[in-house]
């Protein structure tokens, strides 16, 4: 007792703790976010695209947005999409999500061993996708299959990678949306996180030094900035002014780490970037418009020449961390619905149903044509083979692309393994 | 091995090995080369000094001290196409690029099935007996031969180090390039006491100007013998040499160079010659590579060994940097070692 109280050091350990645990009411005051129901954060600029990185800070500890909860659209960030952009956008956002639904379903079903969801979190990958040339390298997480939906990649395939079958491309090799499209511009995902940001930035260094037009994209989640693999990202582009978008989508969960445990005081995950002096930017992630104009400004900046940007898209994870997770054990139940940004799904339907470009009867058809297509889809991927019944993965297959050209250890190997 | 006719010249292992960086940097406008202090000033053992004049800033450069970074920006490179070289300063500092190396590198072209690889070479210095102490003289091969996916070469001679390097830069897969510091400037025999015998009239210093290669898998006969049969790579070959000299016995000296891939045939058909083996390695002995080699002769070579395989290793402790020479497998032991497996 005398010792504690002759103590100098005055500090305990402290453990950050969210606000919402299960039983709680949900409530949202604890994180850095501006007065949503003022004009503050659609007054933002939008500076020039070669503006020195430090004077985006404003942008960097506040968000910027152009659609307004209420569903209208506001400020110097609105990039006044043409209504077949915003209905593309929502039509890829939708197929996104029937996607999803349908994968979780058969995971459910013992198809598959494992899946996915990247539900509330769609307008990022799918308005990246969008805003972007095609032959833009992105770099994933495990959580943007709106990219690789939004640029065309045939759904069959891409089930088939997840019921790793005898049509999956990959042929089983990888687990479950562990995607790789190189025609598609689409990074293989490894699922070691943080460790392929330093890879867009070889990307990209690269495009810079064969003189192409080209850049690369890349994604982590919140809980993986705290990997050694964001800070070489982070300082390898600064420091040869790779033209590359680093993205942290910051859906405020890590399976059931709140994202406290990743900022730590910091009040923005956005703000990291000033210290590499990197122009940096919070957006709404919740907003198709507002991710789609920052993307289009950070691809500007590095097609130009001024290097990386880091983009904070500041969201929330509906659903669990993946189909293995049960998200009530730690945080409260009705979080996701009270999510203050809302659901980028339906505010982008909101805005266009304002500005009389979309209907609910639309909406309904395109729901049903939707969830058709993914069922045919799925059809055609179940009838190569799933957990459940045969993969049809040939066995010989798993002693190749191990290297280019099989060494006589492998050789071996395969023949000892009787196969 | 494939070579153009091109005149030879006396190079140390330093210069083979800029030879060969500079051989392909010439040819191939997709090969660059970076890494802590290789660009201005030409690397901390100066493999890389002149490139940066000769072929330009943005094709040899320096890199922020950050072995993480630098193998995963080699690896989105290789990805993209190009096929850069790397070189992390010494061996003992490669750890942080680990991860990159075996959950990136080794499993792009798997995960992927070949829709992505990673044609990238790491290079870095390794060994001791350059009074580096813990943290400047390890030999960390087996935390490589473990890994599927790479391949992982020693060279340990000019005239290797250049035709392997120039096969690794080719390979389409990931190399990890290790160089034994100690004989960049001489054929080390493990008598410290000596002075430094140098490159400068060595055969195997004498190294093709232009391009040639030398394949993987393959095992170079260091010498012939036929009482014992020496498994060695790096400067061990060097010891081995000296130990068979000193101790008057006939040996196949085989010297690996390409530690995976693996020359098995090679070190079979020496075993069953010999009926003796003995396995060298300066790095610790616990699930070293010479583990691997014990396990395969006996599994292909049983009913033709006379004894017990013998294997002179470094200790099991880290590298003292005042017992260096208590450390080193050197001429001593394993000439002692030799004489023992002879008698006994």
């Amino acid at each position: 007792m005398s010792e504690a109280s002759n103590r100098r050091n005055v500090n305990n350990l402290h453990i950050p703790e969210p606000k919402n645990r299960p039983g709680t009411t949900p409530d949202f005051s604890d994180l850095h976010m501006p007065d949503l129901t003022s004009d503050k954060t659609h007054t933002l600029p939008r500076p020039d695209a070669l503006i020195d990185a430090y004077e985006t800070e404003p942008l960097a500890t506040g968000l910027v947005r152009v659609l307004t909860l209420d569903g209208c659209t506001k400020g110097p960030w609105d990039p006044k999409l043409s209504p077949d952009v915003l209905r593309e956008g929502l039509r890829n956002m939708h197929l996104t999500r029937c996607v999803d639904k349908r994968m979780f379903n058969m995971q459910r079903q013992g198809k598959a061993s494992f899946y996915m969801k990247s539900l509330g979190e769609e307008a990022i990958s799918v308005a990246t996708a969008m805003a972007l040339e095609g032959t833009d390298m992105v770099f994933p997480s495990y959580r943007q299959q709106g990219l690789l939906i939004t640029r065309g990649y045939p759904l069959r395939d891409l089930m088939c990678q997840v019921l790793s079958n005898a049509g999956d491309k990959l042929e089983g090799k990888a687990i479950p949306i562990c995607y790789s499209s190189r025609e598609k511009g689409f990074y293989s995902i490894g699922a070691s996180l943080g460790n392929q940001m330093s890879h867009a930035i070889g990307w990209a260094m690269a495009c810079a030094y064969k003189g192409t037009d080209g850049l690369a994209c890349a994604f982590t989640g919140e809980g993986a900035t705290a990997e050694g693999d964001f800070h070489y990202a982070l300082t390898f582009s600064s420091t040869y002014r790779a033209p590359a978008i680093i993205n942290v989508v910051n859906n405020q969960w890590a399976i059931s780490s709140f994202q406290g445990i990743a900022a730590g005081q910091s009040k923005t995950f956005a703000y990291r970037g000033l210290g590499y002096g990197l122009a940096s930017i919070r957006v709404d992630g919740n907003d198709f418009i507002a991710v789609y104009a920052v993307i289009k400004w950070a691809a500007e900046r590095a097609r130009r020449g001024g290097g990386a940007t880091v983009i904070e898209h500041f969201s929330y994870r509906k659903e669990g961390h993946s189909t293995s997770d049960d998200p009530s054990k730690y945080r409260a139940k009705d979080e996701p619905d009270a999510w203050p940004l809302g659901d980028p799904f339906e505010r982008l339907k909101k805005h266009l149903i304002l500005i009389g470009e979309w209907d609910d009867k639309r909406h309904e058809a395109q729901e049903k044509e939707l969830t058709t297509y993914v069922r045919d889809c799925y059809k055609e991927a179940e009838s190569f083979g799933t957990l459940a019944t045969e993969t049809g993965i040939n066995p010989i297959t798993m002693f190749e692309k191990v290297y280019e050209h099989m060494p006589s250890n492998l050789r071996r190997q395969r023949q000892e393994s009787g196969i | 091995m494939s070579s153009q006719k091109t005149g030879l010249k006396q190079m140390n292992m330093i210069q083979a090995i800029n030879s060969a960086l500079d051989v392909k940097m010439s040819q191939d406008p997709d090969v660059l080369v970076f890494g802590e202090d290789v660009g201005y000033f030409g690397g901390v053992f100066r493999c890389t000094a002149g490139l940066q004049e000769k072929h330009g800033l943005h094709r040899c450069f320096d890199a922020p001290i950050s072995e993480g970074g630098i193998v995963g920006t080699a690896v989105g490179m290789g990805a993209f196409g190009l096929r850069p070289v790397v070189e992390i300063q010494f061996a003992d500092y490669i750890y942080p690029g680990y991860d990159q190396i075996c959950s990136e590198a080794a499993r792009l072209r798997y995960r992927s099935n070949g829709d992505f690889t990673a044609p990238i070479t790491i290079r870095s210095p390794m060994g001791g007996g350059i009074h580096g102490g813990t943290s400047h003289s390890q030999s960390p091969e087996a935390l490589f031969t473990h890994i599927s996916g790479i391949k992982t070469i020693i060279p340990s001679n000019p005239y290797d180090a250049k035709g392997l390097l120039i096969k690794a830069i080719e390979d389409n897969d990931p190399v990890v390039f290790f160089e034994p510091k100690r004989l960049y400037n001489g054929p080390f025999d493990g008598d410290h006491t000596k002075p430094v015998e140098s490159w400068s009239r060595h055969e195997l210093g004498q190294v093709p100007e232009g391009h040639y290669t030398i394949d993987f898998e393959k095992a170079r006969v260091h010498e012939e013998g036929n009482e014992l049969t020496i498994l060695c790579y790096g400067t061990m070959v060097w010891v081995a040499e000296a130990a068979a000299r000193e101790t008057g016995i006939s040996a196949d000296i085989i010297d690996l160079r390409s530690l995976v891939p693996l020359d098995l045939d090679t070190i079979v058909k020496s075993v069953k010659k010999t009926g003796q083996c003995m396995v060298l390695h300066e790095a610790t002995r616990t699930s070293g590579f010479g583990a691997e080699l014990i396990a395969e002769v006996q599994e292909h070579c049983f009913y033709y060994l006379e004894k017990p395989i013998v294997r002179v290793t470094g200790w099991d402790t880290p590298y003292p940097h005042a017992l260096e020479w208590e450390y080193f497998p050197g001429l001593e032991r394993i000439s002692r070692s030799i004489t023992q497996m002879m008698e006994g």
